[in-house]
Formats: structure tokens, C-alpha cells, sequence
């Protein structure tokens, strides 16, 4: 009877123990959860009010209700076009080559561990390197090629990684039902292989661009300016051939930068301005990891093999 | 014909993916090379005795401590957050919840992830200092504390979301042998889930670690800027990040100690970095023995 009783004690026990863990990791997700949300709604009473469409059409000023964030967000989405032109490529081939050319040898793994340890390293020390080789030694200057070049570099993992991801979802008999029919290796590949991990590719390319709108700290390394009132060249102009890539090489300001110089003025105006680009900042990364989560669910559903 | 064409485009996408390891060399060669003018100037054991680190004044010193232990304080009170909230939520998601639960909470809780940087330093500096402030009354604006904790919360995804990776490629054989011999959730989840996944977890924690120790708006924005060695977290310190962007906001001629000084400090923080990451696999290694 005793031994009995012992072992529902212990039972008991055992399972108020349970309980309690779970309640812990609710918990735990909570707060993470409620920070983010904190951090939102804090934002987003300071910001919103500010934002009206002035602020998107203003240059930087130093009276606090005059400024906008005019060249910030032309500055962001030229940085942000210059990044996917050099990334994307080069991630997706090199994605490509890991996943369906490379052969188990020590060139194809050290490759793989150094990609493994650049997502290790602080996005800062891109940086220090930029200013190093684009700025010093290539004299490409403080503009907006270094700075799309350097998150380039900076985001490369991340397509290389989900490109990989993306194409190692795709089964064998896809590709053996090509080679059947006798196409060659790069023929699978371009007419089987991409369109089918498209999705993949593009819930990676989002979300590196994402990272990239955020990233702050490489660009105030290679120097960018934190108060710019123009406008870099526009890329298309009256004459033949139309275009130019004069823009390549203007200095630049992104909406962090501005975010930051604003937030480090004592003026709490100031930090006004600076909540509304925060609010901005945010729901365009929100939107864009929306987006990508979205899209690889939907991938996911559909794909049935 | 064709075979050259194949011969070709291999060679092109393997260039591809070499690059990256150029990338790294960029940075390490950049990193060293233009950090060495600095060693000729400053000997090594001043670099790493000094308890002052002074470069740009008249009377520069140039000791690395007080940015060291501002880096490191600054990652100890972040860890010290998302670690046991990082690995508690793992367990809960990976062992608890149901999938389809799971199946939102997860890239929800990624979204933390998402948030620039600069914003994350918006709200340590007017939302949580302010909080800590009601706790602590004499808490100066710019502290350690606040930057270490809101990096804490940013990094909580990194650790939660590979340690549950790793937790649920355990193999259910595990948990169901453990359930038959009478063991709770909890039981299960604590002695035969986590040490199963620990090498996948020991590389979550060193994610994470390496993001702390290299994260630069939150402190640059809320710890101040002033080199302090100090293990006080409620004073102000500077972190070797932060002195990067303190010195490329202003105008850097190249070539003058102040250029070679944040080279330096990068050096600094990468040979950190690498130090942590070498401790990480050696941890994973003697876990994946045991096995």
C-alpha cells in the first residue's frame, strides 16, 4: 500500500515537474514575443505620427520638423539594387556548383567550412575590409558601388545556403528522367533544376536583401556620409544611350545611417524623426520577411514529389 | 562542341563558389596588412598590457583591455539571456508543442532576427534604459546592462531556432525508449533529447556568441562610447565595435594611426571570434565521440 502511494506521489511529482517546464517555455516565448512587440508598439506611437508624405520628399535638415528622409531611401534602394546585381548571381552558381557539380574532395570542403565560418563572422569586419581593397586600393571611393559590393559580399552565404537548400529538395528522378531523355548535365540544370527550386532561391534572395536594407555598420565603415542633401546622378537620362552609371560613384546615405545620426543628437525631436525612419525600416523588413516565410510555406505545400 | 560548352560552365560556377574563399582571404589579408604599420609604432605588450586605450588624443595609449572587457561584458549579459531562454523555448517547441503550433511560433520568433540593428538600438536606449531605470535608480543613459540585454533578446532566435533543428532530428526511437522505461517529457527532454542534439546545440550557442561579440548599433547607440574597463555593467563602456564606428564617422585619413587603429580592433575582434568558434568545435568534436 505504502509503495503504492509512493509511486502517485511520485507521479505527482513528476508531472507538476512537466507542468512547470512547460509553463517555462511558454514563458520563454513570451517574453521574446512581448519584446517584440513592446518594441513595435514603442516605434510605432513615437514614429507614425511623424511620417506624413514631406518626410518621404524632404532632404536631412537641422530644423527637426523640416527633415526627411529623401536621399536615405533613394540611397537605400540604389545600395539595395547594386547588392542583388552582384549577389544573386554569383550565390545562385555558386550554389549550384556545391550542390550539383562539387565532388567529395578537400577543395569542395574547404569551400563548404569557409562559407560555414563567414556566417560567423561580424558583418563590421566587411567593413574594415571594404575600406581596405574598394576604397583604398581600388579606389572605387566612398559610393554607392563599394557600398553595394560590400553587402553583396555580406549576404552571399545566405543564397549560397538557401540555393543549396533549395535545389537539394528537388528528388534524383527528376534529374534522372532528364539525363533519360538525354540532355546534358547544364541542360538539367537550366531547364529542370532552377525553375523548380525557384522558389527556394527567392525566399533566400528576399531575405538577404532584407538583412541588407537593415545592415548598418559595414556602411558607416566605408565612410558614408551622414548628412547628404542631393541626390545621386539620375540613371537615366535624355541623351542616347539613355542611361548612364555616373550614380555608381556618388557618395550615399541609407535610411539606418540617417536613423542612427538622428538618434545620436540629444534633441528628443531628433529621435522623433528617428522612430518614423525606424517605422519604415521596420515595415519594409517585416513585409519582406512576410514575404519570404510566405512563399516558402507555399513552396513547401505544393512541391509534393 | 557540347562537352566544351559543359567543360566551361563548370568551370564558370566553380569559380562562383570559390570566390567566398577569396572573400575571407580579402579580410583576413586586409584586416592584417593593414594593421601591421600599427605594430610597428606601438610594441605588442603594451597593446595587450595598457589599461588605457586613448588613440586619437594627444597623448595616446593604446591598450586594448578596456575595449575587451567592454566586448565581453557586453556579450556575458547578452548570453545570459538568450541562452537559457533560447534553449528552454528549443526544448518547448521541439518537445511540447504541436507541429502545426510550431509551424508559426518558429518564424515568428525569426522575425527577431529580422529587425535591423539600428532599430534594436532605438529601443535600448529610449525604452529600456528608461525601464531599467525605475529598477535602478542611479543607472547612467548609456550602460552595458541595457546593450547587453536587448542583444540577449535579438539572439535568441540564432540559439533557439538550431537548437531545435537539432533537438528534432533526434530520432523518435530515442524519446519512445525513454517513455517506456517510465521517464516524463521533462526527463526525456533533459537526459536523452539535449545531450543527443548537444553538438548541434554547442554550434547554436557559438552562433550566437559570435553575433554578440561582433553586434555594433546596439552598443555603439545605448553603452556610450567611452573605453572603460570596467566589469560594472550599469557604467558606460565602449566595445571594440562600437570604437570602429566612433572612428569612421569622423574624417579618416588614410594611413594615419586612427585608420590603422580600427584595423587593429577588427583584428582583435576576428581573432576573438575565431578563438570562440575553435573552442565551439573542439566541444562539438569531444560530444560527437561520446556518442
Amino acid at each position: 500500500m505504502d509503495s503504492r502511494q509512493e509511486l502517485l506521489a511520485n507521479i505527482k511529482r513528476r508531472q507538476m515537474w512537466d507542468f512547470a517546464f512547460a509553463l517555462m517555455g511558454l514563458l520563454s516565448l513570451l517574453f521574446a514575443l512581448v519584446t517584440l512587440l513592446a518594441l513595435i508598439v514603442d516605434l510605432g506611437m513615437t514614429g507614425i505620427p511623424r511620417i506624413n508624405a514631406e518626410f518621404f520628399v524632404n532632404f536631412p535638415s537641422r530644423f527637426a520638423e523640416k527633415a526627411g528622409i529623401l536621399s536615405a531611401w533613394v540611397g537605400s534602394f540604389l545600395i539595395m539594387v547594386t547588392t542583388a546585381v552582384c549577389a544573386i548571381p554569383l550565390g545562385v552558381a555558386a550554389g549550384v556548383y556545391l550542390e550539383e557539380y562539387s565532388k567529395k574532395n578537400w577543395v569542395s570542403q574547404i569551400i563548404e567550412l569557409n562559407i560555414i565560418n563567414l556566417a560567423g563572422i561580424p558583418s563590421i569586419t566587411y567593413g574594415l575590409m571594404a575600406l581596405g581593397l574598394f576604397v583604398y586600393k581600388l579606389k572605387l571611393g566612398q559610393s554607392i558601388l563599394t557600398a553595394g559590393l560590400t553587402l553583396g559580399l555580406l549576404v552571399l552565404p545566405i543564397i549560397i545556403v538557401t540555393t543549396r537548400e533549395a535545389i537539394r529538395a528537388i528528388p534524383n528522378t527528376i534529374r534522372e528522367a532528364s539525363y533519360a531523355m538525354g540532355a546534358s548535365k547544364w541542360q538539367t540544370i537550366r531547364y529542370h533544376i532552377l525553375p523548380y527550386s525557384s522558389g527556394g532561391i527567392l525566399t533566400g534572395v528576399i531575405i538577404s536583401l532584407s538583412r541588407a536594407i537593415g545592415e548598418t555598420a559595414p556602411l558607416i565603415t566605408i565612410g558614408a556620409l551622414t548628412f547628404i542633401a542631393f541626390l545621386p546622378t539620375p540613371p537615366i537620362d535624355g541623351q542616347f544611350p539613355y542611361v548612364n552609371f555616373t550614380w555608381l560613384m556618388d557618395p550615399f546615405t541609407v535610411m539606418p545611417i540617417q536613423m542612427f545620426n538622428w538618434l545620436s543628437r540629444p534633441q528628443p525631436e531628433f529621435h522623433v524623426n528617428a522612430a518614423a525612419t525606424g517605422v519604415v525600416l521596420l515595415v519594409m523588413t517585416l513585409i519582406m520577411n512576410g514575404g519570404a516565410i510566405y512563399l516558402r510555406s507555399r513552396f513547401r505545400k505544393k512541391m509534393k514529389w | 562542341m557540347r562537352r566544351l560548352r559543359e567543360r566551361a560552365i563548370e568551370t564558370v560556377l566553380f569559380l562562383a563558389a570559390a570566390s567566398s574563399v577569396l572573400v575571407t582571404i580579402g579580410i583576413v589579408g586586409i584586416l592584417v596588412t593593414e594593421s601591421m604599420p600599427f605594430f610597428a609604432h606601438v610594441p605588442l605588450k603594451d597593446f595587450l598590457t595598457d589599461t588605457q586605450w586613448t588613440p586619437l588624443f594627444e597623448n595616446a595609449r593604446y591598450g586594448i583591455l578596456p575595449l575587451l572587457s567592454g566586448t565581453l561584458l557586453s556579450t556575458v549579459i547578452a548570453l545570459s539571456v538568450a541562452i537559457p531562454l533560447g534553449t528552454v523555448a528549443a526544448a518547448f517547441l521541439s518537445e511540447y508543442v504541436r507541429p502545426s503550433a510550431r509551424e508559426i511560433l518558429k518564424p515568428v520568433l525569426e522575425l527577431l532576427a529580422a529587425v535591423p540593428t539600428v532599430v534594436y538600438g532605438y529601443f535600448a536606449l529610449l525604452f529600456v534604459t528608461p525601464l531599467l531605470q525605475k529598477i535602478i535608480p542611479n543607472l547612467g543613459g548609456f550602460n552595458v546592462l541595457s546593450a547587453g540585454i536587448v542583444i540577449g533578446v535579438m539572439i535568441v532566435p540564432y540559439v533557439s531556432s538550431l537548437s531545435e533543428d537539432a533537438m528534432r532530428s533526434v530520432p523518435n526511437h530515442l524519446r519512445e525508449a525513454s517513455f517506456a522505461v517510465g521517464a516524463s517529457r521533462m526527463q526525456t527532454a533533459f537526459r536523452v533529447v539535449i545531450p543527443a542534439a548537444f553538438s548541434g546545440i554547442t554550434s547554436a550557442y557559438i552562433l550566437g556568441i559570435s553575433r554578440a561579440l561582433g553586434e555594433t548599433m546596439v552598443v555603439a547607440i545605448a553603452a556610450g562610447m567611452q573605453p572603460n574597463l570596467t566589469i560594472n555593467p550599469t557604467e558606460p563602456a565602449a566595445t571594440i565595435t562600437a570604437f570602429i564606428v566612433q572612428v569612421s564617422l569622423g574624417d579618416l585619413p588614410h594611413g594615419s594611426i586612427g585608420y590603422q587603429s580600427i584595423y587593429v580592433a577588427g583584428l582583435s575582434l576576428l581573432v576573438l571570434t575565431l578563438c570562440f568558434n575553435i573552442v565551439g568545435l573542439w566541444l562539438r568534436k569531444k560530444f560527437q565521440e561520446k556518442e
